[in-house]
């Protein structure tokens, strides 16, 4: 029960009492509630579910351990084709 | 899309699938919980690219598999009164309860709507005082904060049509259920992003500390669910034990404050029954008596339905990881999703239904 | 480990078997028919397994005869020895009006495209409206305009109509029946049947536009950058595939259930495999943007202005320049092949090398929030 994907707050404000987003996924646009990141401002990447935020995306944290990741993708190039999906058993 | 995209690199995923295997000195049982990360596992073939390293079995982390036939009946039930309209998530409507299913209620004339947010729910009722408004809401812990909100805000604008039909579950107790039992094989979980994206880490630290299992807090695109699993086999294979979070780009240890906040302003705990497992204390969620007049539950006179599900179906053992999909001789064979003899096979993120749909070509281990 | 394949996949090819299948060329391992007092769902105009369901246990029984049977998207008889194709569709869509067109130019476009995936030429048309009580005339004239451009566009007549009108709520406003008759090209044998292995699989463009298009007019969804239906009149670019090549076995537009109900239905049809790459096969990023959050797949998502085309492998790379030559082929892709094995079904190799199944669905695909 999680579907929830990133994406990028354009616009901020608030209707009927309540901090509303405009968010950007790929290339469409979307009314998301940020009453759950008030620390939310325009720029930031969000996780939205169901139609409300439910946290920041920590782009440091993110650009940190995607170093580490991109490590792993270097490996990768001195697989084999058997190496990269083991033949079955 | 950025922060998507990325975690799908295929360079990485072989990577980090290579260095499983190679880590790796035995089959280690791993168990993730969330139906989301059961879908991109069968999805992309993870099981493949892991060769023997690794055993995955899948959780119960599938809310729509879990909700019990009663509930569904009682959908069932208010979908065909005149005066309301049902609103659900769209993976409701083909789970069958015990005689028909959202689909064939609409069919028959009950009013039945998909939505994808309970904030158009609100508007929905807000639009149509002359409908009694109901909202069928189910989910773990990532989605309890937006109905909770839904509730708060039916409650702002007085809306006197407007309610839930709660059958909310809540994840470690039914973790508690599967590692209590003596016929568990799962060395070490994965657990939910997303719901710990609310909920923050402590109570997945308090289940390593209670069954010494290791526990590694995953997202849901295949980088991350491979780099889980590489952490997971790292504490194997050196006999540590504890709590990792590989997801830190949305979790946090606290979680999130004002949403545990709302959730709490708005709901209890209660005891709850899990379609294929049975009843297990304190594993749901239900309406506060101060919101009694937004719970379908205790507005509408539901009967009581005593249910049971045909017996050949597994999903008991599977929900628990006991048993895989391609262990059922009814699978594929007399249980598909068409026609589907119980929980798992029932909704697209139910280990069964995955395995079906995606992956029923390979051969069974 | 000893290779299981799920009960639906075909054993071997015995006569009992073909015969048995002959009637339902989709065929699926589901030999409990729909129960008597069970009601038509959605889900059974879907073009997924629930339609099949239905054409197999109502209409065929009732119905078939040798032409019907072949359940190809249009009927090819001879009439003194020309050889015309006969199509039928009904056009409900909601909203009457979208990006890229409306009910009217996609009725005209997507009649005319049954008959081209048969290598015919359209020539005529007859159209038949339903309207409902109330719908403002106006409305009527926009859409019957749209009509009357698309037909003249491509040459097609329009030369029987009819008019019924129901009560408020008995029609989403308008719909509108067609019926299209072309003559089918000279040496040209067209057949769901007729794909064998090695073929190549080819799409003439991107993905999931058409379903993505009226789904963002219908939810107020916001782009960016526009998602326009791509409903078109494909003839023209069937001509220019044709230049290219003769040796087609088989097109056909995937219009409700998407891409993958055409491929089912052809792998079912021709009892072969297929195999695709993911990373060959199309989509706009804005398409793919709405699939991923609203948890839809673009493999089931409609498309209006799109042709599969299955031809031998040699002739692929001609195919392909053939379609990219053409303004609506610009995007064409070889997306995939088909085999011997796992008969079928189609398979599909992620961007991982691991292989999954694309399977036809049952009814509408629902969008998915775990």
């Amino acid at each position: 029960m999680c579907l929830a994907i990133p994406g990028k707050v354009t616009q901020i404000e608030v209707k009927d009492g309540i901090r509303m987003g405009r968010v950007l996924f790929g290339g469409i646009a979307r009314q998301a509630c940020l009453d759950f990141v008030p620390e939310a401002k325009e720029g930031d990447y969000v996780m939205v579910h169901v139609g409300f935020a439910i946290s920041v995306v920590d782009q440091d944290e993110a650009e940190r351990t995607y170093a580490l990741l991109e490590s792993m993708g270097v490996l990768a190039d001195e697989l084999s084709p058997e190496e990269v999906v083991p033949p079955k058993a | 899309m950025k922060y998507l995209d990325e975690y799908r690199d295929a360079k990485i995923a072989h990577g980090l699938a290579a260095e499983i295997r190679r880590r790796s000195t035995k089959p280690w049982v791993l168990m993730e919980i969330c139906g989301g990360q059961t879908h991109t596992l069968v999805r992309y073939g993870i099981d493949d690219l892991l060769g023997n390293s690794v055993e995955l079995v899948h959780g119960p982390g599938c809310p729509v598999c879990v909700t019990p036939l009663e509930m569904i009946d009682r959908a069932i039930a208010l979908a065909r009164r005149p005066e309301v309209t049902l609103l659900s998530y769209g993976d409701m409507l083909r789970v069958p309860g015990s005689g028909s299913d959202l689909f064939h209620a609409k069919a028959e004339g009950g009013e039945v709507r998909v939505v994808y947010s309970p904030t158009d729910a609100v508007q929905l009722a807000r639009t149509r005082p002359d409908r009694k408004v109901v909202f069928f809401a189910i989910g773990f812990e990532t989605t309890a904060p937006a109905h909770a909100m839904a509730v708060l805000q039916a409650a702002k604008l007085g809306l006197k049509n407007f309610s839930l039909l709660v059958s909310h579950v809540l994840v470690p107790p039914a973790i508690r259920v599967l590692l209590a039992s003596p016929k568990n094989r799962v060395e070490g979980f994965i657990a939910p992003g997303h719901v710990c994206t609310v909920v923050g880490c402590q109570e997945y630290q308090e289940l390593v500390k209670e069954f010494h299992v290791p526990i590694v807090v995953g997202g849901f695109e295949p980088v991350d669910l491979l780099e889980a699993i590489n952490m997971l086999v790292a504490q194997l294979e050196e006999g540590r034990v504890g709590m990792e979070n590989q997801y830190t780009r949305s979790v946090q240890y606290q979680g999130n404050q004002p949403a545990r906040e709302a959730v709490a302003r708005v709901f209890e705990i209660s005891d709850r029954k899990w379609r294929g497992i049975g009843s297990i204390p304190l594993s749901g969620l239900r309406l506060k008596q101060e919101f009694a007049a937004f719970d379908a539950e205790r507005i509408f006179d539901l009967a009581e339905v005593r249910a049971e599900e045909p017996s050949e179906c597994i999903s008991a053992e599977v929900l628990l990881g006991h048993k895989k999909p391609t262990d059922c001789p009814a699978f594929g064979a007399r249980c598909s999703p068409e026609k589907p003899l119980g929980a798992p096979m029932v909704s697209t993120e139910g280990a069964c239904a995955a395995y079906y749909q995606y992956r029923r070509h390979v051969a069974a281990v | 480990m000893p290779l299981t394949i799920s009960t639906d996949a075909t054993s071997p090819q015995s006569d009992a078997v073909r015969k048995e299948d002959k009637k339902d060329p989709g065929a699926f391992s589901c030999p409990v028919p729909l129960p008597a007092g069970e009601r038509v769902l959605l889900g059974h105009g879907s073009g997924g397994k629930l339609s099949v369901e239905l054409l197999n246990d109502v209409f065929l029984p009732a119905l078939g005869n040798p032409v019907l049977d072949r359940m190809e998207d249009q009927a090819v008889v001879s009439v003194n020895g020309a050889r015309l194709a006969i199509s039928t569709d009904s056009f409900v869509v909601k909203p009457l009006f979208f990006r890229g067109g409306n009910i009217g130019s996609l009725a005209v476009h997507g009649t005319m495209n049954d008959l081209a995936m048969g290598g015919a030429k359209p020539l005529w048309m007859s159209v038949a409206f339903i309207l409902e009580e109330g719908l403002p005339i106006d409305m009527l004239r926009r859409i019957v305009s749209s009509m009357r451009d698309a037909a003249a566009d491509a040459g097609v007549q329009i030369v029987a109509g009819d008019t019924k009108v129901v009560e408020r709520g008995g029609a989403d406003g308008v719909f509108i029946n067609t019926t299209g008759i072309g003559r089918v090209r000279e040496g040209i044998f067209l057949s769901a049947n007729q794909a064998k292995p090695g073929d190549a699989i080819l799409v003439s463009g991107t993905l999931g536009d058409h379903g993505i298009a009226i789904l963002a007019e219908r939810e107020g969804l916001q782009f960016e950058t526009q998602v326009t239906s791509d409903s078109a009149a494909l003839h023209t670019l069937v001509d220019a595939l044709l230049q290219g090549t003769r040796k087609i076995r088989c097109m056909r537009d995937p219009t409700r259930g998407g891409l993958s109900s055409t491929l089912n239905e052809i792998a079912a049809s021709s009892r072969v495999g297929m195999e695709l790459e993911e990373t060959a096969i199309p989509v706009r990023e804005e398409v793919r943007g709405a699939c991923e959050m609203l948890g839809l797949d673009p493999l089931y998502v409609a498309n209006e202005g799109k042709l599969v085309a299955i031809v031998a492998a040699s002739a692929a790379q001609d195919a392909l320049h053939a379609l990219q030559s053409h303004p609506l082929g610009k995007d064409a892709r070889i997306i995939g092949r088909v085999t011997a094995e796992h008969a079928k079904m189609v398979v599909m190799r992620t961007p991982f090398g691991t292989t999954r199944i694309v399977d036809m669905l049952a009814g509408d695909q629902l969008p998915r929030i775990c």
